[in-house]
């Protein structure tokens, strides 16, 4: 495989951008997601579209297939207004996106899936099955993939679908192919081939948008880089002038030399750690996603997981959760064992997790705060299967106040409550249940200032009252501040293990940019 | 397009999944299931029963399974969207009262009127759940008692039964044979050939399978997913409509009472023939066989004779269980 | 992304849909109440009262255990052909008593839920298709057990269900009543209740809580399957017959449209008892206005399904889809 080198590539091929994002604002009911962002991408260029979670990426690629409308600002093609109506839209227009979730239906062949709506056809407007067959395996084969195209394309494996998608979207006279996440699920060697593929989109002066976490496949493909945080672009520029570290503290938004002067979380430091193990996980891994990850949390003790996203650190709490079916691993809580790929079992052994997506894995929409409260602790509150609505309503009365959720009553829809209360409810319905591990995975993200301080001096609270912790953040400073220990992760595997003075955001940092699964 | 050229050095992906035995066993079985069966009591019948194999007693079986057939082909089509049409009884039985009303005014009137009007009720339901996007099941839940009401009302509430002329060409189509076999079989298998080459060969087949495989991806692919949806509500409203009319020359009058259940038999064959109802895969082939499946079985527990009828429901209801937890197991195999 | 998710105020439209969805059953009835008491003679008459209850009460105890299982956003379809089963059941066992007989019944809807249950709880096929298989076979074996045959029931004690009546109330109505007490409570007051319409609401949330999933599916099936032999049991001491060919015929539609129009939406997540005790007297309420006014069945069934869809379409609404 030859992957030319960034220094080795001609000019792209002529000056004029090909699609132009002109400072884009879009606000979400009153949030700004996108902060008079601009980029622009000339033909036969790959660009890199960087940016933690929340940074405004997706938002930025959908207003540019049409997908929303931006409140000010325009997207250009060839310097025109180019207004899509949708992403069909712009499709039409030459701007293709290929999405992490594969855009086919799996049920339909290998060759339908290619052809849709553009099949060979005979007399009578018919399609002709044959030809349709050649055209498709004759195409794929340029994309590195032979396989027999009239299975269907559940039969491929994730990498070879993924190039089915890519093979549709550049072969309808794409001028502009967006890719999200494309590597997220190959294998080495798939990504060696799609490699080979965007390098011949560049030769054909297809422009490449590119977003990605994996640091090392930006400096192999891409050209430029656009930096996202909090909806504004903080950096633009060719990604050879820019070395990793500096890389990946504009995608966390700490600047290498200022940190070390601040601290300004509401996390009180240190923690009397008993030294007991309350929690051990050994050798988890799943294919694609997990790597032999072993991890120890004590008791008393706040273990923060660091990486990008993508890294594993969802799928680890979810692993140790019971919620990610595992290939090996085993997961011990004060040293019994838990079985495993039992939620219900790890949440009787005292398990607690706090999901990352409040809306799809956590509260109830059609129930109060009470009784989202109340779910997991339903048998400890309930005689013979009757529940006692005294003891419900004491426990959340406790709660309600303890976290002070604000609603206007605990029989208010949990729906209607703002992101932060929503998470307090989410905590309060583990701390119900009294457990001894629990697991926060972005337990800030997405709630205002005030809620944020409030969990993080809660998290200290009950890591104080002997509670193992383990705190997945992408905010650098929470997960060095509020952690006593940090396990870094990166491709699904341990890179390392920060501890006392070593546990430094630069550190983190370093470890992230450098290490070596 | 000029990717070809670089074929020669990328890496070769040959990676296809490889399903174990069992998940392949219980491929066969979803696809080919009702055939194999369906073979194997052809068989047996055959050896068992001197009366089975005649003549007179295939053609008894293919004119009896033609009526839900026909029906069957529409609900295949809406079922491969993803969606479902409990209208399809009700619908049936209006078709038949629809055609020996209008046989007053000819017989062409006999078949336009009850296509018309059972057109136009598969289409009023096709917009209410592409368009406004309420859900298949209630619609067409509504959709049954509607044309069961409409129905009612046109034959003064059940008590008139009109009747279709013997002699009339009406009659005369839903009876009269051609080399042992009735008219409408041939009808039948014709637009089977026609159902499977517009779902095999056109666009609107692709569509139909694209929406139900996957509805988002297909309308970022190009389909036109309401559109479709409408056609195919509307194409199963006329065919139940077709099949009530038919059935109603055949017998000479418009039985009011007909179709009740109807629609959970024919999606039951429908599934035995190996569609998915959660969409996105099936075959017209394996309805036939699906409904052929249930007539024969119906036909050999006739010839044993003293054994009651139901078993028939019995026997389905089992394979159909069969059926749908090999279809429930194979899905999940194949997400993984 | 995470868009925040804003709570903003709702339109008045959407308000008033809102409204419509959960308490439109109750406004509709009594607008009906009112009019009959105008324009129906003999509308508030004992004897026309009791005739209406008697006649909805099996709807109601059906649709009771359809509203369980719509609350976990299931549907079951077998419900007719277990009324079919539990009263084929009942004259093969008469001989032990009526006792025997009706544990009897009441056991053959129990293990149409068991296999409803475990179909969608274990092998997590879909609601529609696993309750589909019983809906044909259960009927069919219903048939073959009774031999095809309507038979006359002459039990004494079994016909004095259907006739008897506790302080002037029919006995059908006093367990309808009963039982829809029992299953407000049940959701209501118990572990299983809540736990059943958080599996409805978020199934993924409730599997990361802890909760025992399978098995609160499976016993919601059984539910279902035993509310439906009760039915059929109670069916069968009123007409004193046992015809398992037609009792039970679309039950599963009248118990579906009397959860959907008392307001418990077909995505789960809630379950309204009283709506759909509701649900099910406005439709009995409508057919009986219509038929007193001498206006047809065919008018009547074309109204519900007017009104079928004039719920989903204010639950759409209201949800916010």
């Amino acid at each position: 495989m030859t992957v030319t080198k960034p220094e080795d590539r001609r000019p792209p091929h002529d000056d004029a951008p090909v699609l132009e994002a002109r400072d884009i604002v879009k606000r979400f009911t009153g949030v700004l997601a996108l902060d008079h962002v601009s980029l622009s991408l000339r033909p036969g260029e790959v660009h890199a579209l960087v940016g933690e979670n929340g940074a405004g990426k997706s938002t930025l690629i959908k207003v540019i297939t049409g997908v929303h409308r931006p409140d000010e600002g325009s997207v250009l093609l060839a310097g025109r207004p180019a207004g899509f109506a949708g992403p069909l839209d712009a499709q039409r227009a030459g701007v293709q996106a290929v999405h992490q979730e594969i855009g086919l239906v799996p049920d339909l062949s290998i060759a339908r899936n290619l052809l849709l709506g553009r099949e060979p056809r005979r007399a009578l407007g018919l399609i002709d099955s044959r030809r349709m067959h050649e055209t498709a395996a004759r195409t794929l084969t340029s994309y590195g993939v032979r396989v027999d195209v009239r299975l269907p394309l559940r039969s491929l494996g994730v990498g070879a679908q993924q190039m089915v998608a890519l093979a549709r979207a550049v072969s309808v006279d794409a001028r502009v192919v967006i890719m999200d996440e494309p590597t997220s699920s190959l294998e080495p060697r798939e990504v060696d081939t799609l490699f080979g593929v965007i390098d011949r989109l560049r030769d054909q002066g297809i422009a490449v948008l590119y977003v990605s976490h994996r640091l090392d496949e930006l400096y192999r493909i891409c050209d430029g880089v656009t930096v996202l945080r909090d909806g504004r672009v903080v950096h633009q520029g060719a990604l050879a002038d820019l070395d990793r570290l500096r890389l990946v503290s504009l995608m966390l938004g700490r600047d290498v030399a200022k940190v070390r002067a601040e601290g300004v979380t509401r996390f009180s430091g240190a923690h009397e750690v008993s030294g007991e193990p309350v929690l051990e996980a050994h050798g988890l891994s799943s294919r694609y996603l997990l790597d032999d990850v072993s991890l120890t949390v004590r008791s008393g003790e706040v273990v923060g997981l660091g990486g990008l996203l993508g890294a594993g650190r969802t799928e680890t709490a979810k692993a140790i959760a019971g919620a990610l079916p595992l290939d090996a691993g085993r997961v011990t809580v004060a040293g019994l064992s838990v079985r495993r790929g039992s939620a219900g079992a790890a949440v009787r052994a005292g398990i607690a997790l706090l999901p990352e997506d409040r809306k799809a894995e956590g509260i109830v929409p059609t129930l109060s705060v009470r009784d989202n409260i109340a779910l997991a602790a339903l048998p400890r509150l309930a005689r013979a299967g009757v529940v006692s609505d005294a003891r419900i309503d004491r426990i959340v009365d406790t709660f309600m106040k303890r976290l002070r959720i604000k609603a206007t009553g605990p029989h208010q829809p949990v729906a209607e409550l703002s992101g932060g209360n929503q998470q307090k409810v989410l905590l309060a319905r583990w701390l119900a249940t009294e457990p001894k591990v629990l697991l926060l995975d972005e337990p800030t993200r997405g709630i205002d200032v005030g809620a944020k301080a409030e969990v993080q001096a809660l998290v200290d609270e009950l890591a104080e009252t002997g509670l193992g912790v383990l705190l997945i953040s992408s905010d650098l400073e929470e997960l060095v501040e509020g952690s006593d220990r940090v396990v870094v992760l990166k491709d699904g595997a341990v890179v390392g293990e920060l501890t006392g003075d070593e546990l430094t955001e630069e550190g983190v940092m370093t470890t992230i940019a450098q290490g070596v699964s | 397009m000029t990717t070809e050229q670089a074929a020669a050095d990328a890496p070769v992906i040959h990676d296809t999944y490889r399903p174990s035995g069992r998940d392949r066993a219980f491929g066969l079985i979803q696809r080919h299931g009702a055939t194999a069966v369906l073979a194997l009591l052809l068989a047996v019948g055959s050896l068992a029963f001197d009366r089975f194999p005649t003549g007179e007693n295939l053609g008894d079986i293919a004119i009896t399974s033609t009526f839900p057939a026909m029906v069957a082909l529409g609900m295949t089509f809406v079922i491969i969207t993803g969606g479902i049409d409990l209208s399809v009884g009700s619908v049936f039985a209006l078709g038949g009262v629809l055609a020996a009303y209008a046989v007053r005014w000819g017989t062409p009137a006999a078949l336009l009127v009850p296509l018309v009007v059972c057109g136009t009720i598969g289409l009023v339901q096709g917009l209410l759940i592409a368009r406004v996007r309420l859900a298949p099941f209630i619609v067409t839940l509504a959709g049954l008692l509607g044309a069961r009401g409409l129905l009612l009302s046109i034959s003064h509430e059940g008590a008139t039964t009109y009747l279709i002329p013997h002699g009339s060409a009406l009659a005369r189509l839903g009876q009269g044979r051609l080399l042992g076999l009735g008219y409408p079989v041939y009808l039948t298998l014709a637009l089977f050939v026609v159902g499977a080459v517009l779902l095999q060969r056109t666009g609107f087949g692709q569509a139909v399978y694209a929406i139900g495989g996957a509805e988002d991806a297909a309308a970022l692919m190009g389909v036109r997913v309401t559109r479709t949806k409408i056609i195919v509500y509307a194409l199963s409203g006329t065919l139940a409509g077709l099949s009530g009319a038919l059935n109603a020359a055949r017998l000479s009058s418009g039985v009011t009472i007909l179709g009740t259940g109807m629609e959970l038999d024919v999606i039951a064959a429908v599934v035995i023939g190996g569609t998915l109802l959660t969409g996105g895969a099936g075959s017209v082939s394996g309805t036939i066989a699906g409904v052929l499946l249930l007539g024969v079985i119906q036909n050999l527990i006739n010839q044993i004779g003293d054994l009651s009828s139901s078993y028939q429901q019995v026997v389905s209801g089992a394979f159909l269980a069969v059926v749908v937890v090999a279809q429930t197991y194979l899905s999940r195999a194949r997400r993984m | 992304m995470s868009e925040a998710a804003v709570a903003l105020p709702r339109p008045a439209g959407a308000r008033v849909l809102t409204w419509l969805q959960n308490y439109g059953v109750y406004a509709a009835i009594g607008v009906l109440i009112v009019v009959n008491i105008g324009i129906t003679p003999h509308f508030l008459s004992m004897e026309n009262l009791r005739t209406q209850l008697v006649q909805v009460a099996p709807i109601v105890i059906v649709s009771l255990g359809m509203a369980l299982v719509i609350g976990t956003e299931g549907v079951d379809l077998s419900v007719g052909s277990v009324m079919a089963l539990a009263t084929a059941l009942l004259p093969l066992y008469l001989g032990y008593g009526v006792g025997p007989a009706i544990l009897v019944a009441l056991l053959g809807g129990v293990a149409v839920g068991l296999v409803n249950g475990s179909l969608v709880a274990f092998v997590r096929v879909q609601p529609i298709v696993a309750t589909l298989a019983l809906f044909v076979g259960g009927r069919g074996l219903a048939l073959v057990l009774a031999g095809g045959q309507l038979k006359d029931v002459h039990n004494a004690a079994l016909l004095d269900l259907g006739s008897s009546s506790v302080v002037g109330v029919p006995l059908p109505v006093v367990v309808a009543g009963a039982l829809t007490l029992l299953v407000a409570g049940v959701v209501r007051r118990t572990t299983f209740g809540r736990q059943l319409v958080a599996i409805g609401g978020n199934r993924t949330a409730s599997v990361l809580s802890g909760l025992p999933v399978r098995r609160v599916l499976l016993l919601v099936y059984v539910l279902s399957g035993l509310l439906a032999a009760v039915a059929g049991v109670l069916a069968t001491a009123r007409l004193q017959a046992s015809d398992p060919s037609s009792l039970g015929l679309l039950m599963e539609l009248s118990a579906i449209t009397a959860v959907v129009v008392g307001g418990t939406p077909l995505t789960g997540g809630r379950v309204r008892v009283l709506g759909t005790v509701a649900g099910a007297l406005l439709i009995q309420l409508v057919r009986a206005t219509l038929i007193k006014h001498d206006l047809p069945d065919s008018v009547a069934q074309m109204v519900q399904a007017v009104i079928i869809l004039a719920a989903v379409y204010a639950a759409r609404g209201g949800a916010g889809r």
